[in-house]
């Protein structure tokens, strides 16, 4: 079980507003991601559904019980932090047996859950060692290990693949979203990198500046923004804005389009540039282009696409994949 | 670059401070070791000769060497123990966020320049003083016997006094490694359900092991060799009550003039010494390893 529900929760430091009144309903099982950019209170929503923080205003229910008052112990969630918070002077058997512990469980039946989270883990084999002698990834599977032994309603992840390199991130990315096929629990994570979240999440809320943003799956994200941030920030590289003459042809006053979702040509289309930079993947290839009058475009192409900078290029939008934006930022239908 | 010719001009531009150092050292040593075996008494001037061990024996068969020792234990031990546990509580309050925590933790840290000989004469004359002092006047306001302190429990007062000094570093060391301590650690163990007292005892203990281990060690140099304290309070007394090996040697030495026998009780004090600090790495050095 693990339903969790916000009604207007609001959270203050003094007399800056890091949490607007704000719901949210998060449902049993689900994988939501929280993601924003740095400062938009993404990490503090998540340490008041903990119970880390207090509410300023508004109550969290948690499985249909009022959980507003109720202290981070006995609200059945385990989180796992960014820095791992792991206890240096415990072995990795201790570390991940310590919420049993303070739980009161017999020693058999500690043993029995410490070892099953390790099997689960692949950390039969590192159990006597302390967290200083393991790898990032490693301690990183120690502090989920820690989390799952108490068997919660909810997991809740502190940007937890932020400290490990770009490989093991792709790894335990799959890790995370696996166990979460298996466990069928309900998981919080929060992020800041929109990859993360695009990947993993059944459902991602995006946040900025303490209000939410936008609630969806992600290829609802990716496909219906609600406004001009959510365009912005789902999707990479990120939507092009124009602005102006073209945006008014289309009864807009902000006009957004996916590099992905421009034809290129060396010999004729809609919008005529200079290439500034262009990447080459091999799989895609990614262009900057200095149009005449529209700005600076990125447009991608499957494949290899052979310009270099300096050459003349066009660029043809799919039209039914344009986004149109009135002056307020928000999402014209 | 270390190249061999850099290495030796290296060598020889730190040989003075070296020589130096080790003059400082060893002569001093040497010298003491040489006087602990003469009959070196400065009332008969002209009588200096080689007597072997006859020193060490009188100084080791002297029944004031074991009350002296017992007293020397006693005293690093107490204040060890008073500083350690208090220090970790006053590190705790000081940790808390409040108003004027600056001018607090100077307060706090305050006694530590005051020096041995001042703070013990104000703690004498001033609180612990059985007619005038602060104690005594608060004991009569209550309607008590005043407690002479230094004549009662001497060596208690002087623990007290010694305590009360060292204090200040205790909770100094440790208020910087409480704060060293990683906060997202303590969230974890409060999600995993731990109490405020389970916290303690599990997370911010062990973190304070190795800052503990520097106290105790650092102390126990210092307080092996107190002796202003007790020089301007009790002199050592009543009886050998409050005499430590220290100020046995100065006794021996500079009250009886027996320059000889003080020296070897300067000797075995260094070898008491080593062997208190041989156990203390024993039992607490593993703390320093990473």
């Amino acid at each position: 079980m693990g339903h969790i529900s916000l009604r207007q929760i609001t959270k203050s430091f003094g007399d800056v507003d890091v949490i607007r009144p704000l719901d949210l309903e998060i449902r049993d099982g689900e994988f939501i991601v929280f993601v924003g950019p740095s400062g938009c209170g993404k990490s503090t929503l998540l340490r008041l559904i903990a119970g880390l923080e207090d509410v300023s205003s508004g109550t969290i229910e948690i499985d249909g019980r009022d959980a507003t008052e109720v202290p981070p112990a006995k609200r059945g969630l385990a989180m796992v932090f960014q820095s791992y918070a792991l206890y240096p002077h415990m072995s990795v058997r201790k570390n991940i047996a310590f919420p049993l512990k303070m739980a009161g469980l017999d020693k058999a039946e500690i043993e029995r859950r410490v070892t099953d989270a390790a099997r689960v883990l692949n950390l039969s084999d590192y159990l006597d060692r302390r967290p200083g002698q393991l790898s990032g990834g490693q301690r990183q599977r120690v502090a989920i290990g820690r989390a799952i032994v108490r068997e919660p309603a909810a997991f809740l992840f502190d940007e937890p693949l932020s400290n490990l390199d770009a490989a093991l991130r792709v790894n335990m990315r799959l890790e995370i979203s696996e166990l979460h096929n298996s466990l069928e629990t309900t998981m919080i994570y929060v992020t800041h990198d929109q990859i993360e979240a695009m990947t993993m999440a059944d459902r991602i809320v995006v946040l900025q500046a303490g209000r939410i943003e936008q609630v969806g799956t992600p290829l609802e994200l990716y496909a219906q923004p609600r406004n001009l941030f959510v365009a912005g920030f789902i999707g990479s590289p990120k939507m092009n804005f124009i602005e102006g003459a073209e945006a008014k042809k289309h009864d807009a006053h902000t006009l957004g389009i996916r590099p992905e979702h421009m034809a290129l040509s060396t010999t004729d289309g809609a919008w005529k540039g200079k290439v500034s930079v262009s990447e080459h993947l091999g799989s895609d290839t990614f262009l900057h282009v200095q149009t005449e009058g529209l700005g600076t475009l990125t447009a991608r192409a499957d494949g290899e696409f052979p310009v270099r900078h300096g050459d003349t290029v066009w660029l043809t939008p799919q039209t039914d994949k344009l986004h149109r934006f009135d002056a307020e930022g928000l999402a014209l239908r | 670059m270390a190249t061999a010719h850099s290495r030796s001009a290296a060598r020889l531009m730190i040989s003075p401070a070296v020589l130096l150092l080790l003059g400082w050292m060893a002569i001093p040593l040497s010298m003491t070791i040489y006087f602990s075996f003469q009959r070196y008494n400065l009332l008969m001037p002209g009588t200096n000769e080689f007597i072997g061990f006859l020193n060490y024996r009188f100084f080791l068969t002297d029944p004031a060497f074991f009350a002296a020792l017992i007293n020397t234990l006693v005293l690093v031990g107490g204040v060890l123990v008073i500083t350690i546990v208090g220090g970790v509580l006053l590190a705790l309050l000081l940790d808390q966020p409040m108003w004027g925590q600056g001018i607090v933790r100077i307060l706090v840290i305050a006694p530590f320049f005051v020096m041995p000989t001042v703070s013990a004469l104000v703690w004498k004359n001033m609180f612990m003083n059985p007619v005038n002092g602060l104690f005594a006047n608060i004991a009569k306001g209550l309607g008590l016997q005043p407690f002479d302190f230094l004549g009662q429990a001497p060596l208690a007062s002087i623990i007290l006094i010694v305590a009360w000094q060292w204090l200040p570093f205790a909770t100094l060391i440790l208020l910087t490694a409480l704060q060293s301590l990683d906060s997202e650690q303590l969230e974890a163990a409060e999600m995993d359900g731990a109490s405020p007292v389970r916290r303690f005892f599990h997370i911010m203990l062990p973190h304070l092991a190795r800052a503990i281990t520097v106290v105790v060690l650092i102390q126990t140099i210092f307080l092996l060799s107190v002796f202003a304290e007790i020089l301007v309070t009790t002199n050592g007394g009543p009886g050998y009550a409050t005499t430590n090996i220290t100020y046995l040697v100065y006794a021996q030495s500079l009250l009886q003039f027996d320059v000889g026998g003080g020296s070897a009780g300067g000797v075995v004090a260094v070898i008491l010494a080593n062997i208190v600090a041989i156990f203390l790495m024993r039992m607490i050095g593993k703390n320093l390893d990473v």
